[in-house]
C-alpha cells in the first residue's frame, strides 16, 4: 500500500482503524441523539412513541432503535421544525425543491458549514487537488449546495476557486483554457456536455491544464465516466450528497474508482430492506440511509434517502477506512431526475387529474439528446378530453404543458396520443420509460 | 334540424384511418360525408354516417376516442357564389364558422356542405329565414 500516491487530506480519521472509529461514531451519535430528543419535537414524539429514550442509545449498533425520517417530515416542518438550534445560531440556509414546489431547507450553524467545509475538502483533496489546482465551480450557486459546497471546499484546501455557476459553455471553455483550469466541478452530464463542445470547437486538448473532475447530483453510469474522461483526458470522480444530510461531500471517489468514501465520521451510513425497514450487512443491496452525528442546525436521524446501493467496509488501496457505496444503483420509489430537477410520476399524474377530472393513462419518456434531457409526457385522450376542433385540443395541451411547467419546474414536451397507446401493466403501472444510458 | 357528426381523435399513426374505416366496413356502416382537421401529431375525424349510434359504439368498444356534434347541413347553390351567399348570411348575422366541409355525394343542382357554427340555434334561424335549404338527419341518410 503506498498511500503517498493518494492524497488525503484527513488522514487521522480518514485512515482510522475501524473499531476505534465506531466508537467515536458511538459517542458521537449519543449526543446528537440526546441533542435531537431535548430540541426537535418531532424526533421526542416518535422516539416517545417508540419507547426509546436517549439513554437507550450507547452505541452504533443502537441505531436501528430510532426512528426514521423522510422527505415529507422536512416538507410538513418547514421552515425551521427540524432545527435543533435556535434561529440566531443559525448562519446559512440551503435549500432543494421539494415535489410540490415548495423548497426544502436545511439549516446550518458556522460549525456545521465548518463540518460541510472539511468534507468538500476531503473531496477535493481525493481527486488529487491541492492549493496549486484551480478549481472551477460549474454548479450552480444559490440554495442548491452544490455550488458553495464546491466553493468552500476549494478555499479550505487553498485552491484558486473559479465561480463560474452553470450554464454558458462557450464561457466555460475560454476560461478553462485561459486560466489553466485543473480541477471541474459540475454534474456528469454537463461534463459530457462540455467535453463534446470542445471536440466540436476543434480545440486540442492540449490547450488545457485538466486533471480531474469531482461530478455529482445526479446518477451516471461507467460508460459516461469513460466518455468523460476521454473527452476531457481526466479522472472522472463520482460524489454524492444531498442537502439533507449537508450537500455534496457526503461521499467521494478517491482515484482507485472502486466506490465512494463515505465521511461517516459525520455521516453514519446504513442499508435497509425498503420494505421491511430492517437493517441488511455490509454487501447487501438495500436503501441508503444517513444519520448525522455531528452537525447542530438540523441533525437529520436515520434520514432515508430512497436511493438503492450496497456498502463495503474492505480498506481501500488509497488507505483509507473509510466505507465505501456503490455508484447508486436505482431508487426505491419512482423519482427521476432530469436537467437536475426531481421529478416524481406522481406529480404528473396529480396535473392531469386537475385538468381532465379523472386520471388519463401517461407515459413519461426521458431521452437525452444532446447536452439536456428531454422529458416528453404522452397523455391518453379520454372522452372528457376530446374536443371537437384542433383549437379545443391544442388549448388543452397548452393548458397541460403550463401546469406541468409550475408544478414540477421543468418544461416538458406534451403528446396527445390514442387511447391503449400508453403499455398496460397488472399491478403497479410503470409510468417511466427512461432511455438515457445512464 | 341539426345532424349528427362524429368526430374521432387519430393519433397520426400509420394505419389509424385504415383500421378505422375497416372497423365502419365489417360492421356495414357507410361514411356519407368526411373530413380530417390535422396537426402533426394528431387529426380529428368528422363523419357523418349512415348508422351514427351504431358507428359510435363500435368505434368506441374498438378503443377509439368518439364524441357527437350536433352540425347543420345546408344545400348550397352548386355555382360560383353559392357558398359566397350563405356565409354572407352568417357573418351579417354575427355567427361565425368554426369548421365547414362538404359531402361525398351530392343532389344534382346543390352541393352539401356541412357546417359547425360558433352559434348553432341562431344560426339555424337565420339561414331558414332566408330560405337557405337544409336537410335533416333522414333527409340526409337517404341520399
Amino acid at each position: 500500500m503506498n498511500s503517498r500516491e493518494f492524497k488525503i487530506w484527513d488522514p487521522e480519521m480518514e485512515c482510522m482503524d475501524r473499531e476505534q472509529r465506531r466508537a467515536l461514531q458511538g459517542e458521537r451519535l449519543k449526543a446528537t441523539v440526546k441533542r435531537v430528543y431535548e430540541n426537535v419535537p418531532m424526533y421526542r414524539d416518535r422516539m416517545k412513541a417508540k419507547g426509546v429514550e436517549p439513554g437507550d442509545i450507547r452505541t452504533v449498533d443502537d441505531l436501528k432503535k430510532l426512528p426514521f425520517t423522510d422527505k415529507p417530515d422536512l416538507r410538513d416542518q418547514f421552515p425551521y421544525g427540524l432545527f435543533a438550534e435556535p434561529l440566531e445560531k443559525i448562519v446559512r440556509v440551503q435549500g432543494s425543491s421539494g415535489t410540490t414546489g415548495m423548497p426544502i431547507i436545511a439549516g446550518y450553524t458556522q460549525r456545521d458549514i465548518d463540518i460541510w467545509t472539511e468534507a468538500m475538502a476531503r473531496t477535493m483533496t481525493a481527486a488529487g487537488a491541492d492549493s496549486k489546482d484551480i478549481i472551477q465551480v460549474a454548479y450552480g450557486y444559490g440554495l442548491f449546495t452544490g455550488g458553495l459546497g464546491a466553493h468552500q471546499g476549494a478555499g479550505r484546501i487553498g485552491a484558486m476557486a473559479v465561480p463560474m455557476s452553470s450554464g454558458n459553455t462557450t464561457r466555460q471553455i475560454n476560461m478553462m483554457r485561459a486560466l489553466g483550469t485543473t480541477v471541474l466541478c459540475c454534474t456528469p452530464s454537463y461534463a459530457l456536455h462540455v467535453g463534446e463542445t470542445i471536440r466540436e470547437m476543434g480545440i486540442p486538448l492540449s490547450e488545457f491544464r485538466l486533471k480531474a473532475g469531482a461530478f455529482g447530483a445526479e446518477p451516471w453510469s461507467d460508460n459516461i465516466r469513460v466518455r468523460i474522461e476521454e473527452l476531457l483526458g481526466i479522472d472522472a470522480l463520482d460524489i454524492y450528497g444531498l442537502t439533507e444530510i449537508t450537500g455534496p461531500g457526503v461521499s467521494f471517489e478517491c482515484l482507485m474508482k472502486h466506490g465512494m468514501h463515505v465521511n461517516e465520521d459525520h455521516f453514519i451510513p446504513e442499508i435497509i430492506d425498503p420494505d421491511t425497514l430492517e437493517p441488511l450487512p455490509y454487501g447487501e443491496r438495500g436503501e441508503l440511509v444517513f444519520s448525522t452525528i455531528t452537525k447542530e442546525g438540523m441533525p437529520m436521524l436515520r434520514y432515508r434517502t430512497h436511493d438503492l446501493c450496497r456498502l463495503h467496509a474492505e480498506p481501500c488501496e488509497c488507505g483509507r477506512t473509510l466505507v465505501r457505496m456503490d455508484r447508486i444503483l436505482g431508487r426505491t420509489d419512482d423519482m427521476l431526475i432530469i436537467r437536475g430537477v426531481n421529478v416524481f410520476p406522481s406529480q404528473v399524474e396529480t396535473v392531469l387529474t386537475s385538468i381532465s377530472g379523472a386520471t388519463p393513462h401517461f407515459l413519461m419518456v426521458v431521452e437525452r439528446a444532446g447536452s439536456a434531457d428531454q422529458l416528453e409526457i404522452q397523455v391518453e385522450v379520454t372522452e372528457e378530453m376530446f374536443g371537437d376542433t384542433v383549437g379545443v385540443m391544442q388549448h388543452l395541451q397548452k393548458k397541460i404543458s403550463e401546469n406541468m411547467k409550475s408544478t414540477l419546474g421543468l418544461t416538458a414536451a406534451i403528446k396527445l396520443v390514442a387511447p391503449k397507446t400508453v403499455p398496460r401493466f397488472e399491478g403497479k403501472a410503470r409510468r417511466v420509460i427512461d432511455n438515457r444510458k445512464l | 334540424m341539426y345532424v349528427k357528426q362524429v368526430s374521432v381523435f387519430l393519433e397520426n399513426k400509420k394505419g389509424s384511418l385504415t383500421d378505422l374505416t375497416k372497423i365502419l366496413s365489417d360492421n356495414r356502416i357507410d361514411l356519407i360525408a368526411l373530413s380530417i382537421a390535422d396537426t402533426e401529431q394528431y387529426g380529428i375525424l368528422r363523419c357523418i354516417m349512415t348508422d351514427t349510434d351504431k358507428g359510435a359504439k363500435v368505434l368506441k368498444d374498438a378503443g377509439y376516442v368518439v364524441r357527437l356534434t350536433d352540425v347543420l347541413a345546408v344545400c348550397v347553390p352548386d355555382h360560383p357564389g353559392g357558398l359566397n351567399q350563405v356565409l354572407q348570411l352568417l357573418t351579417a348575422n354575427g355567427i361565425s364558422v368554426e369548421y365547414v366541409y362538404s359531402f361525398v355525394r351530392s343532389t344534382g343542382s346543390h352541393a352539401l356542405v356541412i357546417f359547425h357554427l360558433s352559434e348553432l340555434e341562431r344560426g339555424l334561424k337565420v339561414l331558414t329565414e332566408n330560405h337557405v335549404k337544409l336537410l335533416d338527419n333522414d333527409q340526409v341518410r337517404s341520399l
